[in-house]
């Protein structure tokens, strides 16, 4: 009898249980010790281990029968309509901020700079993964070739597609930009990038999650602070929803 | 009550202290985890899989209503998993209901805040706990399982012991029965860790510094699965650990794992 008694009680307490871990995910203080973890997991990650570690990279027989598109399947804007209806041959990528000199590239001066054509898992933050093959220019190149200046610190990648008002983009800290298979991908799969996963340039940046991997991109501007960035968080999807912005998670 | 019973030190200060950091640890991670599941409510072994790519385990819902798939067996779960209806009245199509999720509404952004947030504290308590249990030798002392333990004869014994609800060798009433030991040395040697290095399999920062993750459990979406196996293997030993505690004296018990005092049959 006490045992039931103290089996029901215990079933009872959980309903305001539940309601109080709400609330806690929204007091103020609670959030920021939960949000710090980010800043614990990137620490742990970058000093314990190998910030130049490459991801795995594999054979063609492991790739995706199908690579599902995500997020954005066609940035319906005019502008990039116009774009899309020409086939990109007006399309231009901006590299300009915190920069010595700023430079603007066609698809076909990408395409003819020094290529890197890797295999490798995309993870979206949902649990999903897919392998899929990418064709792109190392972005070290196109810094190096625009000059960063000392003051920077984060590259910020600007989109065409827009969620509501509000346009995509995402950033990564040097660390990452300079990594050997952050590439701006014009090509997938032995073909050129089609507009579903991005056309005609979208961001690899292998060692995040598949929100990092900005589509569409049209300019590429370093800055020093992410704060004065749209929503100042570094993204959308930290600005919009609390994601991480160290997407190495 | 007639027995005569003795007071004794049963748990060490380091075993209480993890025990309760492990109890509010392991809940947020599982709910968290729940929620994180709701994302994308599908399983696949080997390296990669989504929603075009063969699952093992789907929790979803049709015309039917809420049902978990396994391989192609339809199991109905409507009105729990699948399809659900919430405290506000509305129907749900999420795969694990509000009350077992944190936060109990969608919110995948926020779930992984919980879960990554706690999971440092899982971590990082349960090397605190190993190496302060080696140091005061409850792992040498208590947990160590013994060749004469396995003896099936003897297994056998504290099974139907433990069916007639007599909990404590007669002849040594402070020490843990071999069911104890090996679901505790199960817990903490086999399925914690476990839920660890899968988890850790799951981060691509992770997979980039440390390939032998991926290849340790055949897979980023393996891992993935024995992750959420694994989850169901601590929750059957939460379930079975709570009714034992209840059936075992509850007030005694809590105590004993609060004082570390526990009074045994003498």
């Amino acid at each position: 009898m006490i045992v039931s008694r103290r089996a029901l009680i215990g079933t009872l307490a959980t309903a305001p249980l539940l309601a109080a871990c709400d609330r806690l995910g929204e007091a103020e203080p609670v959030r920021r010790v939960l949000f710090s973890a980010e800043d614990a997991h990137r620490f742990l990650q970058r000093s314990l281990t190998d910030r130049a570690a490459l991801a795995r990279e594999f054979p063609a027989a492991e790739m995706s029968p199908v690579f599902r598109t995500n997020g954005t399947s066609n940035p319906n804007t005019p502008e990039y309509q116009a774009l899309a209806a020409n086939r990109f041959a007006d399309w231009r990528l901006t590299v300009d901020g915190l920069v010595a000199r700023p430079i603007r590239l066609s698809l076909a001066e990408l395409r003819t700079m020094p290529t890197r054509s890797q295999i490798t898992r995309h993870d979206c933050v949902e649990g999903w993964s897919a392998i899929g093959q990418w064709h792109g220019v190392p972005l070290r190149l196109l810094l190096d070739r625009a000059g960063l200046r000392s003051q920077a610190r984060y590259v910020v990648f600007h989109c065409a597609d827009r969620y509501g008002a509000r346009p995509y983009y995402e950033s990564l800290d040097l660390v990452d930009a300079f990594h050997p298979q952050t590439i701006l991908a014009w090509g997938m799969n032995g073909g050129l990038l089609d507009i579903g996963h991005g056309a005609p340039l979208r961001l690899r940046a292998e060692k995040h999650l598949g929100y990092k991997h900005a589509k569409y991109v049209m300019r590429v501007e370093a800055v020093d602070s992410l704060a004065r960035v749209h929503g100042g968080k570094g993204g959308l999807w930290e600005d919009l929803a609390g994601y991480e912005w160290y997407a190495g998670i | 009550m007639s027995e005569p019973h003795v007071t004794i030190h049963r748990h060490k200060l380091a075993t209480r202290l993890w025990h309760w950091t492990n109890a509010v640890a392991v809940i947020v991670m599982l709910m968290s985890g729940l929620m994180i599941f709701n994302a994308h409510p599908r399983l696949y072994w080997g390296q990669y899989g989504a929603n075009l790519d063969p699952a093992w385990m789907e929790i979803a819902s049709d015309a039917r209503g809420g049902y978990v798939k396994l391989g192609s067996t339809r199991i109905g779960t409507d009105g729990v998993l699948g399809r659900w209806t919430a405290a506000d009245g509305s129907v749900r199509t999420n795969a694990f209901p509000s009350w077992a999720t944190l936060p109990s509404d969608y919110n995948l952004a926020l779930a992984r805040r919980w879960h990554l947030a706690f999971s440092l504290l899982l971590g990082f308590a349960l090397l605190a706990f190993l190496v302060a249990s080696l140091l005061n030798r409850h792992i040498q002392k208590d947990l160590r399982i013994r060749r004469r333990d396995l003896a099936p004869a003897r297994l056998w014994h504290d099974v139907a012991e433990h069916l007639k609800l007599r909990f404590h060798d007669p002849d040594d009433p402070a020490a843990f029965n071999i069911l104890q030991k090996l679901s505790y040395v199960g817990v903490i040697f086999v399925a914690i860790p476990l839920m660890i290095f899968t988890g850790l399999a799951m981060s691509p920062g992770m997979d980039a510094a440390w390939p032998w993750l991926i290849d340790l459990f055949g897979g980023r979406q393996s891992a993935r699965s024995v992750h959420f196996l694994a989850t169901a293997a601590l929750v059957g030993f939460i379930v079975v650990h709570l009714l034992l505690v209840l059936l075992s004296g509850p007030i005694n018990g809590i105590r004993g794992m609060i004082t570390g005092r526990l009074r045994v049959p003498q």
